[in-house]
């Protein structure tokens, strides 16, 4: 007869397979879908552009040299690429404004459902998940129909005289970061909003009776403990925004590139697909080792739960 | 005891919160007045949904009253923010800061008042040292057990040594042998500190054994207010009676009232004297109470005649419930002893004596 310890090696040896059975579909999805696609971009940014397009089977560092640097046609000599970097830089801090901006508009909008009775929470729930419903692009027309020289707010303030020429807010960079805190406010919303519910707002009360103003209950004990909330919609913010394509195409009206256009540009028009790969692939990368700082930093003094 | 100061602490006028509104409206307090002396220690006593915790909380600044005034040495503190009352409070809970250590817990209400580093870290030694938690001081509050986190949170709110602490029910989440060093604890605190102690609990024997006096309620209202003695001893209404400790209910004809006292004829004939409480309004039936311990079993004929039906034995004393001849019922303690049995079966026939002076009337 097998001890009992035997039977509890066993079930934990069952248990284990189980999980692997179960988790094998979505496992498999994810080689399949993202894993292979991203080792093929790899394999690409290695290889020579074909004259129209795709790549010839040629082993070449050029692209990951004209990622950051160019050559001079005629000596060969290699200078920064001052219009890469640009988009680059461009693209950063649009992004980080953005993850401020959701930040800004988002901790309030949390913090005020969060502090509804329950059945009033849901209903607010569910409205931040209602722009989910619609496409992605014509929610960035609706947009750009408010802020265009025609638009809504431009009418507004004309009628009522408080300026007297229309503002040029679409095709600027103001009108792609409008557009960004737009799309991407509900993804800050949510996960600070399931931080705050689990607070205990009797902390906030002991932080009034210990006469903390308001302020300083904020800082000192809500902020503290609703970072892991905080740090997770600042990631969700700054990844899809620094890789944001249809907004800045529409509303920054292809003038303003970022990133996502600089990469499309190659693998349309520009013909360099080892070029696209390798952009893609540089971009990975600042998000990663961004996110590796952020984290570390942030978890310094973060709260450990439990 | 020492003598008590006649100056007010904190006066309750008129107080009144209604929650809710239109249909839904509830009164969690109804027209509430009572004085707190300062240097006391005050305990709101009553079941949960009296409107205890609504009185402290309006007193600590988290909710707003309705109606009335809260006085604190005579100001009216009603309409300020909690963050502006010299007034501190241990929540049953805790509400210990998870993410700051035991020692910033502490020093987290004099941070906020602004007060130099130097003193802050002084006060935080002393609070330590006052509620037995040096060792601790760096841990955070996770790590440590269910008594040391009412220990820590009694230490912070004394720390910025508030005018009135408020207290509740902290010791509710404590087992018993915990709660009752704690209970020995808080006296000594409030004894050392010289702060007037507001105290909620829904548990009588605490409220006994620790309060300079007690308030009880029910429904929003505060039904007596007075010494532990005064509230066991001398009950105005039924309810205070009945909530606390055990006790017998008899009807009786009142006559002859005068001096705070008077003739008590039971049902069985038989007239007592019984002590009256005030506002009594004669009436031709009223209720008489008396504790078990104030009366005694005898085997001749007492003050009231009736069968045992049930012994129950308590390891201090032995509770004889008796059916009394004319339909009540009666329970009598009484003190064991070491050598014999308490002396009564079921269904004998006894007598019950009732003490000089163990009797009181009811005012409801």
């Amino acid at each position: 007869m097998a001890t009992a310890e035997e039977v509890a090696k066993a079930a934990e040896r069952r248990d284990v397979r189980d999980r692997w059975l179960l988790s094998a579909p979505a496992l498999l999805v994810i080689f399949l879908a993202a894993t292979g696609p991203l080792l093929i971009v790899l394999v690409y940014s290695f290889l020579t552009p074909g004259s129209y397009g795709d790549v010839k089977w040629q082993f070449s560092p050029e692209a990951w040299i004209a990622v950051f640097l160019e050559r001079d046609i005629f000596d060969d000599t290699l200078s920064v690429a001052a219009a890469h970097v640009t988009i680059f830089l461009r693209s950063i801090k649009l992004s980080v404004v953005t993850t401020i901006a959701t930040l800004a508009l988002g901790f309030p909008t949390a913090y005020f459902m969060a502090t509804r009775s329950e059945k009033t929470r849901d209903l607010w729930l569910f409205l931040i998940t209602i722009p989910f419903w619609t496409n992605l692009l014509i929610r960035t027309f609706a947009v750009l129909q408010i802020i265009r020289n025609e638009g809504i707010i431009n009418t507004i303030l004309l009628k009522l005289g408080i300026i007297s020429a229309p503002i040029q807010i679409l095709y600027t960079d103001t009108a792609i970061l409008i557009g960004m805190a737009y799309v991407y406010l509900p993804l800050m919303v949510l996960p600070i909003y399931a931080s705050m519910e689990k607070l205990d707002f009797r902390l906030v009360e002991a932080g009034y009776d210990l006469y903390a103003t308001r302020f300083q209950v904020l800082r000192r004990i809500i902020f503290p403990m609703v970072k892991p909330g905080v740090i997770a919609g600042s990631i969700l913010v700054f990844i899809p925004a620094l890789g944001a394509y249809v907004t800045p195409s529409v509303l920054g009206g292809g003038k303003n590139m970022m990133l996502s256009n600089l990469i499309e540009l190659q693998f349309g028009q520009g013909r360099n697909w080892p070029l696209g790969s390798a952009l893609s692939i540089a971009v990975m990368i600042i998000v990663m080792v961004a996110l590796l700082a952020y984290v570390r930093n942030a978890g310094k003094s973060g709260v450990r739960h439990g | 005891m020492p003598d008590k100061p006649d100056r007010n602490a904190i006066e309750v006028v008129n107080v009144s919160k209604i929650f809710g509104s239109g249909e839904g409206q509830v009164a969690a307090l109804d027209t509430v007045s009572v004085s707190i002396r300062e240097n006391e220690f005050f305990t709101l006593l009553g079941p949960s949904g009296c409107g205890k915790t609504t009185l402290l909380r309006l007193i600590a600044g988290f909710d707003f009253p309705t109606a009335g005034e809260i006085l604190l040495y005579g100001q009216d503190i009603a309409p300020l923010p909690p963050f502006k009352r010299p007034v501190n409070t241990v929540f049953q809970s805790y509400a210990l800061f998870p993410h700051m250590t035991v020692a910033d817990n502490i020093g987290f209400g004099l941070e906020m008042l602004g007060k130099p580093k130097a003193e802050i870290k002084a006060r935080v030694a002393e609070m330590l040292k006052l509620v037995k938690m040096e060792a601790l001081a760096g841990r955070r509050t996770s790590q440590i057990s269910g008594g040391q986190q009412q220990r820590v949170a009694l230490a912070r709110a004394l720390a910025p040594q508030p005018k009135v602490l408020l207290l509740d029910e902290p010791l509710s989440a404590l087992d018993y042998k915990l709660r009752k060093e704690m209970q020995i604890e808080l006296k000594r605190l409030q004894h050392e500190t010289g702060i007037t102690f507001i105290f909620v609990t829904h548990d009588q024997e605490e409220a006994l054994t620790m309060s300079d006096r007690i308030a009880v309620m029910s429904s929003g209202k505060i039904l007596q207010v007075g010494s532990p003695w005064d509230i066991y001893d001398k009950p105005a209404e039924r309810f205070v009676a009945d909530f606390i400790g055990e006790t017998n209910f008899l009807t009786a004809a009142i006559s002859g009232i005068g001096n705070g006292k008077a003739r008590a004829t039971l049902k069985s004939g038989t007239t007592i004297e019984a002590t009256v409480a005030e506002g009594f309004q004669p009436k031709d039936n009223a209720t008489v109470v008396v504790r078990p311990e104030h009366a005694k079993l005898t085997n001749s004929k007492g003050d009231l005649s009736g069968t045992v039906e049930n012994v129950v034995y308590f390891g201090t004393d032995t509770h004889i419930h008796v059916q009394l001849d004319s339909g009540e019922d009666f329970t009598v303690r009484q003190q064991n002893t070491r050598s014999a049995g308490c002396g009564f079966e079921r269904g004998d026939k006894v007598g019950i004596l009732i003490g000089n002076d163990a009797a009181q009337v009811l005012k409801d």
